[in-house]
């Protein structure tokens, strides 16, 4: 293999004259970090709230949850995105679209949103299986003692399913952060985009690349030992968890 | 001791032994390998019209691809082999690197501008085409030169040259742009299509390919005013391979004296091309015609100004 490594290439200036290639992909890590954490708020409440729909009595939420589980969970988050920032402002009216596509920063609150949702679906299906999870008699028992439903999932059911959901939903956090990268086709200079700049300014892609590896392996098992730590706190004794 | 004087020795020798091999066969580095495996591996792009695009039976067609093939016909001549099966590899602009360096592609095929920064990398032949950095608008915007486009947003494509002149410009110059970055060259049209942007910054021969097969290619104008001198687009083969770069040279400089130089240029810039029979009508500039009386490699744009 005739290539050239040269690591130094992090302390070189870069052509946009913003600072060098080290402060840039920085910069992307960083809007990664945020896009991740807007984006993951948006996706457990949510996604919390949908998986509620599902599975409370009643046939119109039920509908409605559905309805969006399905919705975001089949359709590719790639096109998804590009429905959002592409097509939206021009199905929408006249006034509205210009005004969505003069927004500053648009392809930020656009990724924060849609990857937002799309997670959204995901986690609602993970609070449908672990309220799922439950024994049977938890709800009737909260009803025996007299409590509503809403007081029943509010102080017996979602307590627990909660805790229960807590390791599939690091994976889906995980998994935000890494399809954080899928923003780059609207524009959004996040990580891997700034290894895409890099290593065509550069041709140093080897070194890009791993930077961009590196970053995300970091950001990732910071997320995975906080909800380790999460886990053992709120461990219920004796308990599944 | 001993094995360093071994060392000592066969260094010494070296040249001398390379030397005679050569005289036997003069086969190293890539061209020993096409001999070997009597194949070529071309990288090409899927959307570079007219350089390197597929055409509707997805067949890789465009001016790169054809003086590629030239370079071919001479390689075969120089390995003394009548037949080399050629394989068309697609590359995109972050893989093309990678594949040349470990000997995926032999030659890129493409549209990739030669300075001094990827030579640190890779090696170019000569140059084949100029081009500078310049927008395109709407006819109706009015805007015409880099000063009128203070306080507008405009867009680029995400890692080109293209998008760091843009910057250098709005930083030297105290613009105020809003810089809209585009993943790919179809994209960053949509955004000034969809008006997003007031104005896209590209390569001026993209721009022109772009407005030809756009909805209305009659609705955009591209600006006279440059934000860059013409650079050199190149073939890209690996670095520190002078046996194999002497013949790519060799036959690219052929090629451009003679009269099918410039009749390979009419060919994609002045007549239709497919797949739909577009002309982007892009007479030859006189630094081009320079550039193909006179082949240069070089990665500096000074070189090539009139």
């Amino acid at each position: 293999m005739s290539y050239n490594w040269n690591w130094a290439i992090f302390g070189a200036q870069s052509p946009e004259g913003t600072g060098t290639y080290f402060v840039i992909m920085l910069r992307g890590l960083l809007t990664t970090v945020e896009v991740a954490v807007l984006a993951w708020i948006i996706a457990l409440s949510a996604g919390i709230a949908i998986g509620l729909c599902r599975t409370l009595p009643g046939r119109v939420n039920r509908a409605v949850g559905t309805a969006w589980v399905e919705l975001f969970r089949n359709v590719p988050l790639l096109v998804q995105l590009f429905l959002w920032y592409f097509v939206l402002p021009e199905v929408v009216s006249e006034r509205f679209g210009d005004w969505m596509k003069s927004l500053p920063n648009a392809p930020f609150a656009i990724a924060v949103v849609g990857i937002g949702l799309f997670t959204s679906a995901r986690v609602a299906e993970q609070v449908r299986a672990a309220l799922g999870a439950l024994p049977r008699g938890q709800l009737a028992a909260g009803m025996a003692l007299g409590l509503t439903t809403l007081q029943t999932y509010r102080y017996v059911l979602l307590p627990m399913a909660l805790r229960i959901m807590l390791p599939p939903l690091t994976g889906e956090m995980v998994s935000l952060v890494k399809n954080t990268s899928v923003a780059l086709t609207i524009g959004l200079l996040e990580l891997t985009a700034r290894a895409r700049a890099m290593q065509e300014f550069s041709f140093q892609v080897f070194e890009a690349f791993t930077a961009a590896t590196i970053g995300y392996v970091i950001v990732n098992l910071a997320v995975t030992l906080a909800m380790r730590g999460l886990e053992r706190r709120l461990r219920v004794p004796g308990y599944v968890t | 001791m001993k094995l360093a004087l071994a060392f000592l020795v066969v260094a010494l020798a070296s040249p001398a032994i390379s030397g005679q091999a050569l005289a036997q066969t003069p086969r190293t580095g890539t061209l020993k390998s096409i001999a070997e495996t009597r194949s070529i591996t071309l990288g090409v792009r899927d959307s570079a019209v007219p350089f390197s695009y597929l055409d509707d039976q997805q067949r890789p067609v465009g001016f790169a691809i054809d003086i590629c093939m030239a370079v071919v016909d001479a390689i075969k001549a120089e390995v003394g082999l009548p037949e080399l099966a050629v394989v068309m590899t697609p590359v995109t602009s972050s893989t093309r690197i990678p594949l040349l360096a470990n000997g995926t592609i032999d030659l890129e095929c493409g549209s990739t501008t030669n300075n001094p920064e990827r030579q640190k990398q890779v090696a170019f032949s000569n140059t084949y085409f100029l081009t500078a950095s310049r927008f395109a608008a709407r006819k109706t915007s009015g805007l015409t030169t880099i000063d009128s486009l203070r306080g507008k947003a405009v867009a680029s494509t995400s890692g080109t040259v293209n998008i760091a002149q843009l910057n250098r410009a709005n930083t030297d110059r105290g613009l105020n742009l809003t810089i809209l970055p585009g993943k790919d060259y179809a994209e960053t049209f949509l955004l000034l299509e969809t008006g997003r942007a007031q104005a896209l910054v590209l390569d001026d021969v993209l721009l022109a390919s772009l407005i030809a097969s756009s909805k209305e290619p009659g609705a955009y104008v591209i600006s006279a005013d440059q934000f860059s001198q013409p650079e050199p687009y190149s073939i890209m083969l690996r670095r520190d391979d002078a046996p194999f770069k002497a013949v790519v040279d060799r036959a690219t400089a052929a090629l451009f004296t003679s009269p099918a130089g410039p009749a390979l240029y009419a060919k994609w810039f002045l007549q239709p091309i497919p797949p739909r029979g577009l002309t982007l009508n892009l007479p030859m500039t006189p630094a081009l015609a320079h550039a193909f009386a006179a082949p240069s490699d070089s990665p500096d744009p000074a070189h090539y100004a009139p």
